[in-house]
């Protein structure tokens, strides 16, 4: 890692933790009359924001740093956001429609007696928020475990790990499922005691994504600056020589795939709670595709980069679907397109280029492969 | 206007005035006449039931209609079961008003000229009166001159085993010509006497037979009743081993149309899918838009048929197939040529760069035709479902099994007997090699990228005949037309046949078990399982190129 990156690094460090002291301040003790003070729904928007950079920063270690793309992040992240989701529904209690204790509104609605065994526990806010690591962790270390093992990399992987967020797409659309079937849950009270709608919890809430965020990074960067960083690298460079020389290729990728989709499963639980609500289009299979065009439009293998990009991304998506949404698809299109044209390493990488600046992608007639594996 | 009854006086009086004089030849008319008057006697005297408005005698004049069957029957019966028929006491008058809102003499069908409405009551209808009416309509048309007529009357009977049909029933049975409604006709027969507790036992046990060979739903539901309420043990017995025969039956044909299901969905995911297999094969990147490729298709398909004169319109397909070739075919050659050829040494980034293709081309199609469903006809001869056996097959699905049967032998002849399909094939096995052997590489993926599209296009076409045509076309498809490529195996067209087959029949056999959702779950799990033991396919090409 370049020492530019490391600098760049500081920088974001810093700016996340005045943004996560300022933005409370701003909204909270400033009066509303202020030109400086900041409405709950905006500090809410940017929570949202650095929900999506967390989430774009565990793509990058996988896909910038060891050459998966996943395309089942969007599902670690709705998992994730599923859990938060079952400890907000539980703690709604007697104030829902139907005023029972126990039961979610829509259990009571559905005609089920019992709380599901998925259910227990989910009213104690640690169970909650060890299940927001476990599940997304478990998971993926299950799908990795067999798909390392068994070599599926490049495309194929991408594939079925679509493959996976589509199923889990379709089964969490299912009544019978026991998860809120297409409506998902929303109508939540409080967090902690405290009321998701007020203003302070909305800032406080800021705040965390803010503190969580600096810390995926901070262990994201751990990770590569490892000597197991190094290896992970080496891996994506080349796999099979890696292998020859005798590394774990598998082992190295599952840790990495892991913790990835831990850091993805918290930014879900971090998102529910803002925007007040969870539901199966979370696990859509485009969510998952766009959280990789953040990547790659802020900068593959910087995680500065991947989070900007997020932030980048949403915010022109807010403006363009507000003010021209017809043309929103035709700009996200676009810039699928023109940053894997002519933008490899993204918005930073352009910034980054220093004297070893590689030449632009290849554009010989005889495409031969100098990727490892790009011609089978 | 005179009453029915006064008029019939007049008509006895003449009668026997003519007698009086004695005149005999006159008296042999006379006579005509009187059997005349006598059978006009019973109509009237039926009729007449009605004017008292109490349901008993109403039965009793339904009962009797259908019994004389006076041309009019229908026409009261229908107007009885709608509250359309009237009577007016005061003047012993039966009318009924047509749907137009004419009111028309219920014994002779002539139109009443300036009467006053208001004058009118409604017979009162109530549910026993209905069924009755059902009944007697029933066996009014089973002596219909139209045989459909007939052969719909006896079903009807079948369907209702009303005991009451059985005389109008059995009269048409002793002269009907027409081999099929002979066939209804003792099947309602067979129906009234299997559930009827007065038929001897004899007669009983032939109508389960009978029913038996009948063997469908309709059947087995009229013999389940039988066997829960039968007295007779003979008649009991009979019952449940024809039952045990019908449910064995209708299990085999249940198998066989899932079958039919299963094929016809394997039929789709190939037209599907088997264009993406030639540009994954040919040149390992995935193409997210390969979808709308298909998407194109059917648009190609609903502008065919927007365009064409009417009288053109049943050969739209023939039209809208090498359109959508085209249209898919060049949109596919200029993707590869502006964006995917500088990509192929980062498949990964070719994914993403053909998604965002694809959000363009759907925002496109969006924008030119609207985000509604488009409607695209089914041209005369793929609409509509014949039968076989218990099977109930629709054309639309058959022709498009013929179509991909078709595509896929044409693909396999462009790519077995034509120099482009030894290059793709080349290409396919090994790149560097085709490439120092002088085949132009570039060349060969631009043309395997617009056949690929192009057969996607036809696929549209297929498509637009089944599916809602609307910009969100191709993604219902993509993921699993990826299941069928992954599956099947790159570089190997039976492949991705044996793949699509595999996975539709899978996911119609598994839907009813456990239902259409949890099917295709399954499948996806087992897919996703299956790629951990063979990366690379069912049927993967074997070499020192494969894994570089």
């Amino acid at each position: 890692m370049s020492a530019r990156l490391n600098q760049l690094g500081l920088a974001f460090v810093v700016i996340l933790v005045v943004a996560a002291i300022l933005v409370p301040f701003l909204s909270l003790a400033v009066s509303s009359d202020s030109a400086f003070y900041l409405p709950p729904y905006l500090v809410q928007l940017l929570g949202k924001y650095l929900c999506y950079a967390i989430l774009a920063v565990a793509l990058d270690l996988v896909w910038g740093y060891c050459g998966i793309l996943s395309l089942g992040h969007g599902a670690f992240f709705a998992l994730g956001g599923y859990a938060m989701g079952m400890y907000l529904m539980r703690q709604i209690g007697t104030r829902g429609v139907y005023a029972n204790p126990i039961l979610p509104d829509f259990m009571v609605f559905l005609n089920w007696k019992e709380l599901p065994v998925a259910w227990w526990g989910f009213n104690w806010f640690p169970y909650a928020m060890a299940m927001v690591v476990l599940v997304p962790g478990l998971l993926a270390l299950a799908f990795g475990w067999f798909a390392f093992r068994s070599r599926v990399t490049g495309v194929y992987l991408s594939i079925i790990t679509q493959a996976m967020t589509f199923a889990l797409f379709k089964e969490f659309f299912r009544n019978d499922f026991g998860f809120g079937g297409n409506n998902g849950l929303t109508d939540f009270k409080d967090l902690l005691g405290f009321s998701v709608q007020s203003a302070s919890t909305k800032a406080a809430l800021f705040s965390a994504s803010a503190i969580a965020l600096i810390v995926a990074y901070a262990v994201s960067r751990a990770i590569i600056a490892s000597k197991y960083g190094k290896a992970l690298v080496a891996v994506r460079d080349a796999e099979s020589r890696m292998r020859f020389l005798g590394y774990r290729v598998e082992n190295y990728k599952l840790f990495v795939f892991v913790v990835s989709a831990i850091i993805a499963g918290i930014a879900g639980a971090l998102y529910v709670p803002q925007v007040g609500i969870i539901n199966p289009s979370e696990f859509a299979p485009a969510n998952s595709i766009e959280a990789a065009i953040w990547v790659a439009v802020g900068g593959r293998g910087t995680l500065i980069g991947a989070a900007l990009g997020a932030i980048a991304v949403n915010f022109a998506k807010t403006f363009f679907t507000g003010a021209f949404p017809e043309y929103w698809l035709y700009g996200l299109g676009l810039l699928f397109v023109l940053t894997t044209l002519f933008l490899p390493k993204g918005i930073l990488g352009l910034a980054l280029r220093d004297s070893r600046a590689r030449s632009g992608p290849k554009t010989e007639t005889s495409p031969i492969a100098l990727e490892e594996g790009a011609d089978s | 206007m005179t009453s029915p009854n006064a008029r019939r006086l007049v008509a006895h009086d003449t009668a026997r005035g003519l007698r009086l004089r004695a005149l005999r030849v006159l008296g042999v008319i006379a006579l005509l006449a009187f059997a005349g008057a006598a059978r006009a006697d019973a109509v009237d005297d039926t009729l007449a039931r009605f004017l008292g408005d109490k349901f008993p005698q109403t039965e009793a004049a339904v009962r009797e209609l259908a019994a004389e069957a006076p041309p009019t029957a229908a026409a009261i019966l229908e107007a009885l079961g709608d509250n359309r028929l009237l009577i007016d006491p005061a003047d012993h008058l039966v009318a009924y008003k047509t749907a137009a809102g004419a009111i028309l003499n219920a014994k002779t069908g002539e139109p009443i000229a300036g009467v006053d409405p208001a004058a009118f009551k409604k017979v009162r209808v109530n549910n026993a009166l209905r069924s009755a009416i059902e009944g007697a309509m029933g066996s009014l048309t089973l002596a219909n001159p139209d045989p459909e007529k007939r052969l719909a009357a006896a079903e009807d009977v079948f369907r209702t085993h009303d005991a009451k049909a059985l005389p109008a029933l059995q009269a048409q049975l002793g002269k009907e010509s027409d081999p099929r409604v002979l066939a209804a006709l003792k099947l309602a027969q067979a129906s009234i006497f299997a559930t009827s507790d007065t038929t001897s036992t004899q007669d009983r046990l032939a109508a389960i037979a009978t029913l038996k060979e009948r063997g469908d739903q309709d059947a087995q539901s009229l013999i389940d009743g039988i066997a829960q309420r039968a007295t007779d043990p003979a008649v009991k017995g009979a019952a449940a081993t024809a039952l045990s025969a019908i449910h064995a039956r209708l299990a085999l044909w249940g198998v066989a149309q899932n079958l039919w299901y299963g094929i016809s969905a394997s039929s789709v995911l190939l037209l599907a899918a088997i264009g993406l297999a030639i540009t994954f094969g040919v040149m390992g990147v995935i193409n997210m838009a390969h979808g709308e490729m298909v998407m194109l298709g059917a648009y190609s398909t609903y502008v065919v048929q927007s365009l064409l004169p009417p009288s053109l319109q049943n050969w739209s397909l023939a039209f809208a197939i090498p359109l959508a070739f085209v249209v898919a075919g060049v949109v596919g050659i200029a993707i590869e040529r502006l964006v995917i050829r500088f990509l192929y040494t980062r498949p990964l980034e070719t994914l993403l760069a053909t998604w965002g293709v694809s959000l363009i081309l759907q925002q496109l199609v969006r924008s030119l035709f609207g985000a509604n469903n488009r409607l695209v006809s089914n041209p005369p001869f793929m609409s509509g479902a014949f039968e076989i056996g218990g099977l109930s097959i629709t054309t639309n699905r058959l022709w498009i099994i013929v179509l991909s049967a078709l595509v896929f032998i044409g693909l396999q002849l462009v790519l077995r007997a034509t120099p482009f399909g030894l290059q793709m094939r080349a290409v396919t096995q090994n790149r560097r090699m085709a490439a120092s052997m002088g085949i132009s590489t570039a060349r060969v993926d631009m043309l395997a990228f617009g056949l690929g599209s192009g057969v996607a296009g036809i696929a549209g076409v297929a498509l637009s005949q089944i599916d809602n045509v609307s910009p969100n076309l191709g993604q219902g498809y993509i993921i699993d037309s990826f299941m069928v490529v992954v599956f099947g195996g790159v570089g190997n067209l039976w492949g991705t046949a044996f793949g699509a087959l595999l996975i539709g029949l899978a996911n119609k056999l598994l839907e009813p078990l456990i239902g259409a959702v949890q099917g295709q779950i399954v499948l996806l799990i087992f897919i996703i399982l299956f790629i951990q033991r063979r990366p690379r396919g069912l049927f993967a090409l074997r070499g020192r190129a494969v894994e570089a």
